[in-house]
Order: C-alpha cells, then structure tokens, then sequence
C-alpha cells in the first residue's frame, strides 16, 4: 500500500464552555486520539451519533479549526507546519460540501458569484465557459447562472456547494453529512451525483454522517465513532460488527419490508456526558455485555490491521 | 428591480418619495428658484401673510418666508445627512472591527456604546455642542456622535450573527483571506439593515438638528435653518403665526415621508426581522 494521502495521529481536541464570575469552565474532549489514514481514491466513511465529534474531526482534518493536540498530514505535508499562504495554497486540493445548504451559500452572490469565489481567493484566473460546465457537472442548467440561492430548492443548492467544492479540481473531499438536510427522495440523487463524481474525478473522500445505510453505500471503509473516540474501523461496508455499539447501530435500520421487520432493541441507558467521562469504557453504561473490567478500565483500539476494534469483549 | 426603487412602488413610499425629491429639489435649487436673497430685509413689508409676493408671507425683518424655508432645508438636511453619513461610516468601522476582533476592543466598544446609549440624543448633542460651540459644524459633528452608538451596536450585532453562518467557514475552506471575507460576505451582507436603520434615524436628526437650532445653537443668523426660524417665530404666534408654522410644518411633513419610506424600504427589502433581532 502506497503512503496515505491523508494521515491524522492521535488528534484531539478540547472545548471549553461556561467560566463566568463565579463558575469555572468546564472541558470536553471533542475529539479523543483519533488516529486514521485514508488512501488516494479511498471513501472512509465516519459514523456516529450526533455529538459525537464526527463534525470537529472533518474541521480538525481541513485545519479549519485547531487540534489540541496530534496532528494531520496531507501528501506528506503536516498541516500544523504551514504557513498562513501556504496553507491557502495547500487549500486548493481540499474541499467541504456541508451539511446545511440553506447557510452554506451567500445569499448576496449569484451562482456565478458563488462558482467563481474559489478562483477568486486563490488568486487564479476563471477560464471562461468554467461556470457553465460546473453547473453541467452537477446536474443544474445553466440559466440558474444568474438566480440567487433563495431561488433555488435545497437540491439544487446542495448541488452548487458541490459545484463549489470542486471547481478547483480538489484531490481530496470532506463532506459533512451532505445529505442530512434534504428530503428522503433527494438525498438519493445527491448520493448517487456524488458517486458518481467520485468516480469520475477520482476523489479521496471522508464520509460524515450518522447514517449507516448511506455510508456502506459510498464508502470503502467505515470508521466508527462514540463520544470523540474511534470504537471500530469497518474494512469493508458488509463487514459484520465486532462491537457492540456498531451492532447496535445496524440494528437500530428499520426494515422498509414488514415481513422482515423484527422488534427495534433500543439501547438502553444514558449516553454519558461528554463533560465527565466514565473512567471505564465510554459505552459501558449502555452496553449489554458490559463487564466489571469494562467499567474499570478503558478500551484501546486493537492493533488489529484487518479489523480494530476497542471491546474488551468483541462479538 | 432594487430595493429603494421597489419601496418607491408602494403607496405611501411613494407618495412620501415624491416629497422627499421635493424638499431635495427645492434645497438643491434655492439660489435659481427664489427672486429674493434669504437674508434681504425689507421692514415697511414686515409681518405680512401670505400674497403674491410673498407666497408664504414674510418675517419680523420682512424677509421672504418661503426663501427662507428652501435655505433652511439646504441647512437642515445637509447638517442632518452628513451627520448621519458619517455616523453611519464610523459606526460600521468600529461596530465591525468589534465584532471581528473581540477580544478587549469588542470590550471596551461595547462599553463605550453601553454609555452612551444609555443617555439620550439630545443630551449627548447638547453637551457637545456646549463643548465645541454653536454653528453647522458643532452641530453636525454632536449629531453625528449621539447616533454614533446606534449605528455600531447594529454593525456589531449584524456581523457577529453572520460570523457564525456556514458560507463564511464555506469561504475560509476555500483559502479565503480575511479581508475577502469580511468585504465581500460580511459587510455586504450588513449593510440593508444598517441603511435602512441611517434612513430613519435622518428623520431623527433633522428633528434634533431643528431642536439645536431652536435653542440657538444651531445655525447662526441670518443664515435660515428650521429650528432657528421656529425658535424666531416662537416670540410671535399670536402676532404672525405663519412664521412658527411652516418651518414646523416643514419638519414635521419631512420627518414623516422619511419615515414612511424607511417602513417601505424595510418591506422592500424584507429584514424586519433583523432590524428587531439587532439593537
């Protein structure tokens, strides 16, 4: 296997909130040692319950915001080393498609204005005919050039912040649970348009989101999440889970046939507060196999290479 | 079809439009359109009312009144729109640098602008007039500050609010710098309702500007100003009432269409809400 494009090393982060007169503030670990690579033209998927710092960790990889500590590496190069100009440089071979499209476009700018931005901050001149075979590339007509985001349906926006995020041909895609905002119906075309650019374009992605379904369909590998730390790493989308909130997590799909459709076994128990961690196994308190030792100690990931995982008691 | 030309399509925008570009035309115009001087005494025609001579009538000095009214406007709403120009321009500089800043300057700004929003206008205009003495530029330069407060919290409040919306982390994931961000998405994005809020607080400070001028501090005689004929005209309204009442009336008729279209401008453009979630 070749050097990863994207290497992160036990990333952290840590947020502070409150601290007023009289209180003192109180920290959380957004993100706990968080170690990944993901090869050129590999889809890894991230999945996790909301709050579970899958969101941080796509910020944390872009440098959007800073690690605590730990660090991130694109193409050989640390991220943290680079200087404010480089790093902008640096920022034409990454890209984010967010979650919410009804922010994540000015509502000032046209589409032109939108599409041409990122050739603007990077300093390089717009070939002509770009915006129109953007546009193209993602599925929208050209006369839409000249309309303002408010007249568009979320559909066509989350289009153009795809349209957006690959204007400067990136290498490498983030995308911020891209469909969570839309409609049942247009998430499936949006999933399949970026399939289908992936493929197209040879991208290098990492797949946020809460939906499992949607992850094993695009992605190659699948990581998840819990309270800031990684509890499994999937190799492939049909593997079968070895812990325990994986295998909650596919249990929790309702079955759109009915004669298939079995009782939900909702998880039990309070997620903890990510302000005060357990000392054992952050899911222990939800976890039906749930030891002594669990509550005790605090899982590592495997070191596995086919398949990690953090259980002490792995199904 | 912009938005000042869209307020106009309403009604009342248009009809308070229509006064607007009257009183400007008339300010604009006044050396041309009126045969006589602002300050040309004329004492055997004194406390004359209205004629064909003079159409509005003439003053303690028998100096024409409508001259004078068309003078006054130039001083009323010059002093008025430059004071609220430059308030407007130092408020979104400050309110700005406040928002993006933080830190101790968003501290000591706030602070600032806590204090001097707490007392009002007229007051704050008074004292610096008092301070730096009477005439146009004292008075425009103490209208310009008391709104000055109003003008940086509505800034600061519009920046901070849009700082935390995606397509400004959308544009710093692109490389963008901060100056990109802030002229091309933040300070856009504020200013509709930082105009609008300028366009009625004109209203304002034509009203404060006449009120300045009525205690003397204003412009200074002969040169005409609202508040300066009013306040003459006060010794006299059971002598020659015309000489208190079309200067209030003008005010008070001006004041009004500004307002109206301010409301049809904030429709227009559709930001009511933001204009109540800011100050």
């Amino acid at each position: 296997m070749t050097a990863p494009l994207i290497r992160i090393e036990h990333l952290t982060r840590q947020f502070q909130s409150g601290g007023g007169f009289l209180s003192r503030p109180r920290s959380m670990l957004a993100v706990r040692d968080v170690s990944l690579g993901i090869a050129r033209g590999e889809a890894v998927g991230v999945v996790g319950e909301s709050g579970c710092g899958k969101s941080t960790l796509a910020r944390l990889v872009l440098r959007l915001i800073e690690p605590t500590s730990g660090r991130v590496s694109f193409d050989g190069t640390d991220l943290a080393t680079l200087s404010a100009t480089a790093l902008r440089r640096m920022r034409r071979r990454m890209a984010m498609v967010f979650q919410d499209p009804y922010s994540s476009l000015d509502p000032r700018h046209t589409l032109t204005q939108v599409l041409a931005e990122p050739f603007q901050v990077q300093r390089q001149p717009l070939p002509p005919g770009t915006i129109a075979a953007l546009l193209a590339e993602v599925g929208l007509p050209e006369g839409l050039a000249d309309s303002h985001p408010q007249q568009l349906s979320g559909g066509q926006r989350q289009r153009v912040g795809i349209a957006r995020a690959l204007a400067l041909r990136p290498d490498f895609l983030v995308l911020d649970e891209p469909t969570a905002s839309l409609d049942v119906s247009i998430q499936a075309q949006i999933i399949a348009l970026l399939a289908d650019l992936r493929g197209r374009l040879g991208l290098t992605c990492l797949f946020i989101s809460h939906d499992l379904g949607l992850v094993r369909y695009f992605c190659d590998r699948i990581v998840v999440m819990y309270l800031g730390a990684v509890v499994e790493v999937l190799p492939d989308p049909a593997a079968a889970p070895r812990h325990p909130y994986t295998h909650a997590l596919m249990d929790a799909r309702f079955a759109p046939d009915p004669a298939q459709r079995k009782r939900l076994a909702p998880l039990s128990g309070e997620i903890p507060s990510p302000f005060a961690l357990p000392a054992g196994c952050a899911f222990a308190a939800r976890c039906p196999h749930a030891t002594d030792l669990c509550r005790r100690e605090s899982p590592r990931l495997s070191d596995d290479p086919a398949h990690p995982v953090a259980c002490f008691h792995p199904l | 079809m912009i938005a000042p030309v869209r307020a106009l399509q309403r009604p009342q925008g248009g009809l308070a439009g229509l006064w607007l570009a009257l009183v400007i035309a008339a300010a604009l115009l006044a050396p041309i359109l009126s045969p006589y001087a602002f300050d040309a005494q004329d004492l055997p025609n004194a406390y004359r009312p209205a004629s064909a001579a003079h159409w509005l009538g003439t003053d303690e000095f028998g100096r024409d009144l409508l001259t004078r009214l068309v003078w006054g406007a130039r001083t009323s709403l010059s002093v008025a729109a430059t004071a609220i120009a430059i308030s407007v321009f130092c408020g979104m500089v400050l309110g700005a640098a406040a928002a993006w800043f933080g830190g101790w300057l968003d501290r000591a700004v706030t602070v600032v602008v806590d204090l001097t929003w707490s007392f009002p206008e007229i007051l704050i205009a008074l004292i610096l007039v008092a301070i730096i003495g009477p005439g146009t530029l004292g008075t425009m330069i103490a209208i310009s500050v008391a709104y000055l407060a109003q003008f940086t919290r509505l800034t600061r409040a519009q920046i901070l609010t849009l700082k935390g919306e995606t397509f400004i982390e959308a544009a710093r994931s692109l490389g963008a710098s901060n100056g990109h961000i802030l002229f091309r998405h933040l300070l856009p994005n504020a200013l509709a309702p930082v105009l609008v809020s300028a366009m009625l607080a004109t209203g304002d400070a034509i009203i404060l500007e006449a009120t300045l001028g009525f205690f003397g501090l204003g412009a200074q005689p002969p040169v005409p100003s609202w508040g300066g004929m009013m306040s003459a005209g006060s010794a006299l309204v059971f002598k020659a009432p015309w000489i208190i009442i079309y200067p209030g009336l003008a005010v008070a008729i001006t004041v009004v269409a500004i307002n109206l279209y301010g409301d049809a401008l904030i429709a227009a453009l559709d930001i009511r809400q933001k204009l109540r979630r800011s100050p």
